[in-house]
């Protein structure tokens, strides 16, 4: 077991606990306000919780509230990095500086830590930015630049707390790549509300809710059949994994679901293809002639969903009109199919 | 050219009273220097009382500004970055000097560190007699002067904010590593512009120096002193060394601004 957390702070109310495993990146899921970056700052040892214990590889971090006797590490000697939300590069330093903060602050030598600041440019492909002033950088620049700041100390542990959030949706997905890369086999916690940081970065996930965890899960259990409400609203996706074939994924079973990728994906890659169900159609008869990916499924469920119907199958869901279902006479046990455009599907190297 | 009042989204009627008061600082500037008597001027500031007074103005100022800084930085640090019973109490008193008037100030140290003061009995016994010396002077520049430093570098540091600080800790940095390495670099320009008010202020000292430290040429006799002393006598050096004061604090304005520009 790498870490272990529970933090209560009652000024926010929370109360939360888990744990991350070797190597392993955990996602924090959560509504804005749920207590999930509160639970990094307790981890980082930017707040006193008032009870808590965070011990990391067996070295207790954190033992307050719960005897006489208390435990509390002071930030700089956990080894613990912190990614935030913005960058936060030192203004008056270039970013190889910003890179070689860490190591030096460890009491490395100013050429070992030169070094170190040069392999890790390199990693997050920032190798032409050392000389530039944070001023200098883009938004995304910035951000491989504090990623490769926060990995160059080796922590223990990283933490993220929303990442991706300050982002251009445009350079969003490059460095959420890059991070899937530089987080492998490293023990991690991310904080996000977005779905896909969780399913491409994360092999768990924790939900928050109010101060509180509701589910926990292997991040594609949760996105699968999500069991609180907040994974249910921003999980109940339609997932299809496989293989990249062409600009699609074939499945085990050879069925081909056609999308776009935001990031190259090459042949044979084991890959994700993504659809929300209100992009799907329901008919009873393939229709003719359509470009759109067709797929057979048997109905198993209708259910209310807002002022639609979600019609579940074994796998899959689609969000349809009250007409659309009346017009059909859908009832479960139905041989019907599902009908998505190839640019409604998104596709995720995983 | 003046942007048009249009162009700034100001209301013209605003310019008025602006220009005004700055009229009301430049003017008077301008009619000390038409009194000047450029004939005699250089042999009236290069007087040896001149020499002295001047040169004894800029050595305890320079020498308060070092000891604001020292005291300074970390009271400012203290104020912005912690908090605790009583702390807005002691934010007024160490900003007091402030509105104090200087010979309030004066007095208080005269109290303290004189002969038969709180301290100064204490030390006049190990021998260290501080009232009426050079150091005298220093320190009555230094009560005057720090509250400029340390409220200037104390705004410098909220607006920094400790975002910085705290990631900087994640990275294995200690305290004292965070305070060189983060810290300090983040808010220089407001050190620099506090240690200049500072050195502004020490430069101008008047009544808490006259009243703790005297006026003895050479020792405790400061620039403002001598001018005040010569009006009496002199009025034409009166004058001329007021010029040179001004001459001095739009240097270490300039000084500082092109210093401030030059971070930017």
């Amino acid at each position: 077991m790498s870490l272990e957390v529970s933090a209560t702070v009652r000024e926010r109310d929370v109360d939360i606990s888990f744990t991350v495993g070797d190597g392993e990146t955990v996602a924090i899921l959560g509504p804005n306000g749920a207590g999930k970056s509160t639970v990094l700052s307790v981890v980082a040892g930017l707040l006193r919780p008032d009870v808590g214990r965070v011990v990391l590889d067996g070295r207790v971090l954190v033992d307050v509230g719960r005897s006489r006797s208390s435990t509390w590490i002071a930030p700089h000697a956990r080894e613990v990095a912190l990614l935030a939300q913005e960058p936060l590069l030192f203004p008056h330093l270039t970013a190889a500086g910003n890179v070689a903060f860490g190591p030096r602050s460890r009491g490395q030598g100013r050429r070992a830590a030169t070094a170190v600041a040069e392999r890790w440019l390199g990693e997050v492909d920032a190798t032409e930015l050392a000389g530039r002033r944070p001023s200098a950088l883009s938004g995304g620049q910035a951000q491989r630049v504090a990623v490769a700041r926060a990995l160059a100390g080796d922590p223990r542990l990283l933490l993220l707390d929303e990442p991706m959030a300050a982002l251009d949706v445009a350079v969003a997905p490059a460095l959420r790549q890059m991070l899937r890369r530089v987080l492998a086999e490293r023990a991690a916690i991310i904080v996000t509300h977005d779905l896909l940081d969780a399913l491409l970065l994360a092999s768990r996930v924790v939900v928050v809710e109010s101060g509180r965890v509701v589910e926990v899960g292997t991040t594609r259990d949760v996105l699968a059949r999500p069991r609180s409400a907040f994974a249910a609203r921003i999980a109940g996706l339609n997932l299809v994994s496989g293989l990249v074939a062409g600009r699609g994924v074939r499945t085990p079973a050879g069925l081909v679901v056609e999308g776009m990728a935001d990031v190259p994906v090459h042949d044979g890659d084991p890959a994700v293809a993504m659809f929300r169900p209100s992009s799907v159609a329901v008919y009873r008869e393939p229709p003719v002639g359509s470009p759109r990916n067709v797929l057979a499924v048997t109905v198993t469920e209708l259910e209310p969903h807002g002022d639609q119907v979600r019609v579940r199958s074994e796998h899959l869901t689609a969000d349809v009109t009250v007409q659309a279902v009346a017009d059909l006479a859908l009832v479960p046990g139905d041989e019907v199919v599902f009908v998505v455009k190839a640019s409604e599907v998104a596709v995720y190297p995983t | 050219m003046p942007r048009p009042a249009s162009g700034s989204g100001l209301p013209g009627w605003v310019f008025v009273p602006a220009a005004a008061g700055a009229l009301f600082v430049v003017l008077p500037l301008v009619a000390m220097a038409t009194r000047v008597d450029w004939s005699q001027f250089v042999t009236l500031v290069t007087s040896d009382s001149s020499r002295a007074a001047l040169g004894l103005s800029l050595r305890t100022s320079l020498a308060t500004t070092v000891l604001c800084v020292v005291l300074g930085v970390p009271m400012a640090m203290v104020l912005a970055r912690t908090s605790f019973r009583g702390q807005g109490v002691l934010r007024s008193l160490v900003l007091l000097p402030l509105v104090l008037p200087p010979v309030v100030g004066g007095i208080a140290l005269l109290y303290t560190f004189g002969r038969h003061g709180l301290l100064g009995h204490s030390l006049d016994v190990l021998g260290v007699q501080i009232a009426f010396s050079t150091t005298a002077v220093v320190m009555a520049q230094t009560f005057v002067a720090l509250p400029f430093l340390v409220l200037s570098l104390e705004g410098s540091l909220r607006t920094a904010g400790s975002r910085y600080e705290q990631v900087a800790s994640t990275l294995g940095a200690r305290p004292t590593t965070v305070l060189r390495r983060v810290t300090l670099p983040l808010v220089l320009p407001g050190l620099v512009s506090g240690a200049v008010l500072s050195f502004a202020r020490a430069l101008g000292e008047f009544g808490a120096t006259l009243t703790f430290a005297g006026s003895l040429e050479g020792v405790t006799r400061t620039l403002p002193l001598e001018i005040y002393l010569q009006r009496e006598s002199d009025a034409d050096a009166a004058v001329a060394l007021s010029l040179v004061l001004v001459i001095v604090a739009v240097v270490v304005i300039g000084l500082a601004r092109v210093r401030r520009g030059g971070l930017a």
